[in-house]
């Protein structure tokens, strides 16, 4: 091969591979979960239970990462379409606390020897949607904690969690369609909003 | 995004190879080559679009399943049985397992725990035999070898500090993995949720108690009732995190149940829903 053959094939890999270069799913949920435990960990408050302390970490560490609008979307089912946008952002809203308390309530039960261990990942480098198998190991039984993330642009989103077997979006399914059922999508907004108010109130 | 990427990167290294003065006859075959790129990538968006577009209709059947709601034709008789049980629990468990853990120090507390998983890891090990996961059952004999020999009769768990994973297993379960259904939700009087198949299975799941290996019968009703308290403890958070979050705890707690067997019998790695059976039975290799 000629030097300019070989100085096109290199620039053609080159770029071919600068254009594939995306964070890996399960890269990203070990990199934050490990993030949140360590901070966790380190935080004295948190671990004497400061509640508010826990959500802002939730809140800003966690967040960010998840497609709240298709969780929503997905509890709700098929009565979303039929939601009015401030329907909805009141819905995502109110759903968006009660998964962040969900999650904190999670993490009160970290301890100095929890360790977050990833398990292979099984998907095709063209997948949109993935799930990120990982278990939470502390004292006791392991605890399973999977993911489910969609590729938004160059990023990954969650949309799904589950815990010890449980997807969370699912499991809100048939409540959400119940409280529907009785009350509209006002009834289930007001629903939420009392249980949300309830347990802030507690703390 | 990535298919435009990569076609414009190799665009980019064609005029590259142009720039270089490369022959025509190469840059005619790479023009070609791009082409055929070209028409593989629109195949396959045409392909995904499909896939996304089947993905839909199983979204949909997926939320019409949903909304029948779980297996649960005694749901009235249920939540009966339900609501005596956290009254009971209300005056009863809670107040004496929240008792036992701040009065007893954890140290103990995890012998007492250990003692009894480790009576129950022996159930698990026989079931997976059942099941016919002998790598499994050979772990479980081990983890209960090495607690009761080396972990003084099993309160202290040395089998997890050398490694050895712990795989819970039952009757149920074991029903459920050679392709019994787990049919209608069933809630027990003090002993709370089962499905009608763990409930066929109950009785001899609950016969390997701890409480079987005395027969002084006051003895026996000491252990099982530490037992009991012991669990009851364990679940102390979790109670109150299911409190705070659900919405109808009834549901909830059906749902979570229900869901939790599934993945149970599966080993952690259930089906997608609908659950139309093709899958096959999960002890049978598939």
């Amino acid at each position: 091969m000629s030097f300019k053959q070989v100085l096109a094939t290199v620039s053609l890999t080159l770029l071919a591979a600068a254009s594939h270069a995306q964070a890996a799913p399960d890269a990203m949920i070990k990199q934050v979960s490990t993030e949140v435990i360590d901070t966790v960990k380190n935080d004295k408050a948190i671990q004497a239970g400061d509640v508010g302390r826990i959500l802002v970490l939730v809140d800003t560490k966690v967040m960010p990462h998840v497609n709240f609008q298709r969780m929503t979307a997905s509890a709700v089912g098929r009565h979303w379409r039929t939601a009015t946008p401030e329907q909805q952002k009141r819905l995502q809203d109110e759903f968006k606390i009660l998964i962040v308390r969900t999650y904190a309530g999670a993490l009160t039960q970290v301890k100095e020897q929890t360790t977050v261990q990833l398990k292979p990942l099984r998907a095709a480098a063209e997948d949109t949607e993935v799930v990120v198998r990982t278990e939470v190991k502390g004292k006791g039984d392991p605890v399973q904690l999977d993911y489910r993330l969609e590729k938004s642009g160059s990023e990954w989103k969650i949309y799904d969690v589950n815990v010890l077997g449980v997807w969370l979006v699912e499991q809100y399914r048939s409540s959400f369609a119940q409280e529907i059922g009785s009350g509209g999508i006002d009834g289930l907004i007001t629903k939420l909003a009392e249980r949300n108010k309830a347990a802030a109130n507690k703390t | 995004m990535s298919q435009r990427n990569s076609l414009r990167a190799a665009a980019v290294g064609l005029l590259l190879l142009a720039a270089l003065g490369a022959p025509h006859a190469q840059v005619q075959e790479q023009v070609q080559e791009q082409a055929q790129e070209q028409a593989k990538e629109q195949a396959k968006e045409q392909a995904k679009e499909q896939a996304k577009e089947q993905a839909k209709e199983l979204v949909k059947e997926q939320d019409q399943a949903q909304e029948q709601g779980a297996n649960d034709p005694l749901e009235g008789w249920n939540r009966a049985v339900f609501g005596f049980n956290e009254g009971l629990d209300k005056v009863l468990l809670k107040p004496v397992a929240t008792g036992y853990k701040a009065v007893v120090p954890e140290l103990v507390r995890t012998g007492v725990s250990n003692f009894f998983t480790n009576f129950r890891d022996g159930w698990s090990a026989i079931n997976a035999l059942l099941q016919a996961k002998p790598v499994v059952a050979a772990q479980m004999v081990t983890r209960v070898a090495t607690n009761t020999l080396f972990g003084l009769g099993g309160i202290l768990d040395v089998a997890s500090d050398l490694g050895i994973q712990r795989q819970r297993e039952d009757l149920g379960q074991t029903l459920g993995c050679w392709g019994l259904p787990a049919g209608p939700y069933l809630v027990w009087p003090l002993l709370g949720p089962s499905s009608l198949r763990d409930s066929v299975a109950l009785p001899l799941d609950l016969s390997w108690a701890t409480g079987a290996l005395t027969n002084d019968g006051a003895a026996r009703i000491g252990l099982t009732a530490l037992e009991l308290i012991d669990i009851r403890t364990s679940l102390l958070g979790a109670d109150s995190l299911v409190d705070s979050i659900s919405i109808d705890k009834y549901v909830f707690i059906r749902d979570g149940y229900l869901s939790r067997r599934r993945s149970l019998v599966y080993d952690g790695e259930p089906p997608e829903l609908p659950d139309d059976g093709k899958a096959g039975p999960a002890c049978v290799p598939r």
